[in-house]
């Protein structure tokens, strides 16, 4: 279709020469990292020491955290897709007025920072909150509570999308051949859903098996996962071992559990109908006590914890007041932090934008290159997935092992820096999943058409390409930048003492006895509730338009 | 299964069946009265949108009539859930079960009834000969032809001797030439089986090649003959 022209540069050349920086910038700050995390887990003085790593693993207080880690991921996935699977049903099958909104609140948690839904439900059970008397303080239980808040939406979303578009006369054929309601959901509707149901599974134990936030601030000094395990080796046994054996044990359980969700999302995409269909169907009178029921429980086990945590925000000893909201612009007594609450927030900010910007350009760098679908373009693609299976906690340890001294000539050595590159691993991920699709969904004749008019290959890049893609990576730059801010596994190990962002400082005021102290965490758990909350309605936002104008 | 009667009361009776959709100005289906006798084939031709199928859902009970009854040998089933009406349905695009075999989709409405598992099989084989696909028994339907598909639909919905079928333009998915013979087919395997059946279709030949007796259907109304 083009016209002949002598070609200057080798575009192979310019793939990779674009491909190269993130490639570098992975290599170095990623795959570097994670091959020192091994090195360091399995050596000794230069030599592989299986037997040192056998030993460390196997103290009971190692397979103990292990235990936990799987028993707190089973219980929380458990209790997702059974609160899940029904407000699915109650929100995507149904249509009723309000649906649109009742799904966009009972979305709400999956967007919120860890450190906010700890926060919540320590609010719930703390010393003076509505739930002290259950004693459920530091247990098992009230962590399993806030993984369930945070993966019931993961689960309502994927099981619900696969439920509205499940064609709703196989239900009426098992009917009409004799089925009750009930048989021909068990032997219909629920092996149509299986496949949605597993990939929603996995997913929700993949998160769940990585919530370090939520452990480390609700399970306290009482229940341990390998992740707060690892955190406690680093800063309080200084056994850089140990915590990098756990962590390989950590990516051994995420890398089966992806290789799970992997599985089950290609057979979800497979048994997917060709053509879409709308199963979804208006709510008559005898569904109201199923939308009822599951409005309820989503009320319960997403409203009750964040209305705790607004009100215990503005509950002083004296009264309802603005006290601790005011407290959080002056430093805090005792030397508990560096510098009032307020300017952490503010660090956080520039961290998190300059994350931000690392993220968005890379994944719009990356969205670019695998655009064409090519073996090297699936390569690049697989090779930027690896930050999602690897927790944050993994990258955060990584990052302090590795780049704590000269890099290429900079000194790194507990730099400013290291936040924000930490930050932005965790979110590149999120960012190429949302704009590799949208770059992919392009219509290559369109660049034909452009390019046989004589555009060049950038202009047809900045006419084509960009005016589809800036809906896309406006989405994009939301959710980067809403994960840098609410960032808090990798952050809690790079971000420097004399230096918190909000979610480190959050942590701290929590970990510390004192109403005050709690209370300042609380109000400033809802500033960053409601940072990120705008950031991300504004991303939604920005989708909307997309969608409306499609 | 047949009780001596007399003519009045067996078979389908329709009357002044009326489905509104909610929020549609017009009824879908407009105070509909109907009979079918045991072993008749009747078909409603129309065109797209006229409310046949409309017709033939809230006959088999997956809507419920906004006003209307439906009775068969003189019993009240308007009020009876589908499961429990014995009436089978042939739906326009098959509706296979994906999860199951061409055998098993055909075993479904045996299981539903708790036939025992050899008799079972041994109604399978004998549907899957009268729709000539005795070869794909143990395939995977997705494997299968669009007339094949229908085939195995057919011999699903007639597999637990529904005392009326109803079939909800079972071949407008097929290209002329399959559509015909399958007509012709379809006929035969009605009057083989003495089934009472209630044929859709837009299809003025196909309602002619099925029935023995046709209605014509416009606007949610059926008219009168002449």
């Amino acid at each position: 279709m083009t016209a002949p022209k002598a070609r200057r540069v080798s575009p192979h050349l310019v793939w990779w020469g674009l491909a190269a920086l993130p490639l570098a910038y992975l290599a170095l700050f990623f795959v570097w990292p994670l091959a020192t995390v091994m090195w360091r887990g399995l050596t000794d003085d230069g030599a592989f020491r299986l037997d040192l790593a056998a030993e460390a693993l196997t103290t009971s207080h190692t397979l103990k955290a292990i235990g936990t880690t799987l028993l707190l991921a089973a219980a929380g996935t458990l209790g997702s897709v059974v609160l899940g699977a029904p407000a699915a049903y109650a929100l995507f099958r149904l249509r009723w007025r309000g649906v649109g909104f009742a799904r966009a609140a009972a979305s709400v948690p999956f967007v919120l920072p860890t450190v906010v839904v700890a926060a919540a439900f320590s609010a719930l059970v703390r010393r003076g909150g509505p739930l002290a008397w259950t004693g459920l303080d530091q247990s098992m239980w009230i962590i399993v509570a806030a993984l369930v808040f945070y993966n019931t939406s993961v689960v309502m979303r994927i099981v619900g999308g696969a439920w509205a578009g499940l064609d709703p006369g196989r239900v009426s054929a098992a009917r009409t051949l004799g089925a009750s309601r009930l048989a021909a959901f068990r032997h219909v509707t629920l092996p149509a859903l299986g496949p949605a149901l597993a990939s929603a599974a996995s997913l929700a134990f993949l998160f769940c098996a990585s919530s370090f936030g939520i452990v480390l601030v609700l399970g306290g000094s009482r229940v341990a996962t390998i992740e707060t395990e690892i955190y406690l080796q680093v800063n309080q046994f200084l056994d850089l071992r140990t915590a990098a054996l756990l962590s390989l044990v950590q990516l051994v359980i995420v890398g089966i559990t992806l290789w799970a969700t992997d599985r089950a999302r290609r057979a979800r995409e497979r048994s997917a109908p060709a053509r879409r269909i709308d199963g979804t169907r208006l709510a008559t009178r005898r569904d109201a006590p199923a939308v009822i029921a599951a409005l309820a429980a989503l009320l319960v086990i997403n409203g009750v914890p964040m209305i705790a945590l607004v009100e215990r925000s503005l509950r002083s000893s004296s009264g309802y007041s603005f006290k601790y909201y005011r407290a959080l612009a002056e430093t805090p007594a005792r030397g508990l932090l560096p510098e009032p609450v307020l300017v952490a927030a503010w660090h956080s900010l520039t961290v998190a934008a300059v994350a931000t910007v690392i993220a968005s350009v890379l994944g719009l760098l990356i969205a670019h290159l695998v655009t064409h679908r090519s073996g090297r373009a699936t390569l690049l693609d697989a090779v930027m997935v690896f930050p999602v299976g690897v927790s944050a906690v993994m990258i955060g340890l990584g990052l302090l092992l590795t780049l704590n001294r000269n890099v290429v000539g900079f000194d790194l050595r507990a730099s400013w820096w290291l936040v924000p590159i930490g930050q932005s691993l965790v979110a590149l991920p999120f960012v190429t999943r949302t704009l590799v699709p949208a770059a992919r969904a392009i219509d290559d004749r369109l660049r034909s058409a452009a390019a046989a008019l004589g555009a060049s290959p950038v202009k047809v890049w900045a006419l084509i390409d960009w005016p589809l893609l800036a809906r896309p990576f406006g989405v994009a730059v939301g959710f980067a930048a809403a994960i840098a801010l609410g960032e808090f596994g990798a952050t809690a190990f790079l971000a420097r003492p004399d230096a918190p962002t909000l979610p480190t400082a959050i942590v701290r005021l929590l970990g510390r006895p004192g109403a005050d102290n709690v209370g300042m965490a609380f109000a400033a758990a809802v500033l960053l509730a409601a940072v990120t909350g705008a950031i991300m309605f504004a991303a939604e936002h920005f989708r909307r338009i997309g969608e409306a104008e499609l | 299964m047949s009780t001596p009667a007399d003519a009045g009361t067996t078979g389908l009776r329709v009357t002044d069946l009326t489905v509104v959709y909610p929020g549609a100005r017009e009824p879908a289906v407009d105070s509909v009265s109907l009979a079918v006798k045991r072993g008749e084939t009747v078909a409603l031709l129309g065109p797209s949108g006229c409310g046949k199928s409309t017709l033939l859902a809230a006959i088999v009970g997956i809507i419920a009539p906004d006003a209307g009854t439906v009775e068969f040998d003189g019993e009240d089933v308007t009020h009876v859930p589908i499961h429990r009406r014995g009436f089978g349905l042939v739906f326009q695009d098959g509706q296979l079960f994906p999860h199951r075999t061409v055998a098993g989709n055909v075993a479904f409405g045996l299981e539903m009834a708790k036939m025992p598992v050899a008799e079972r099989d041994k109604r399978v084989s004998e549907l899957l000969e009268l729709v000539g696909i005795s070869q794909y028994r143990d395939q995977p339907v997705a494997k299968l032809s669009g007339g094949e598909r229908q085939r195995v639909a057919l011999a699903r919905s007639l597999a637990p001797r529904p005392r009326l079928l109803l079939l909800d333009e079972p071949l407008s998915s097929l290209d002329a030439e399959l559509r015909s013979r399958l007509a012709g087919e379809m006929r035969d395997i009605l009057a083989r089986t003495g089934t009472t059946a209630i044929l859709v279709t837009h299809d003025q030949a196909e309602a002619n090649a099925i029935a023995s007796q046709v209605h014509r259907m416009e606007a949610g109304r059926i008219l009168p003959r002449g």
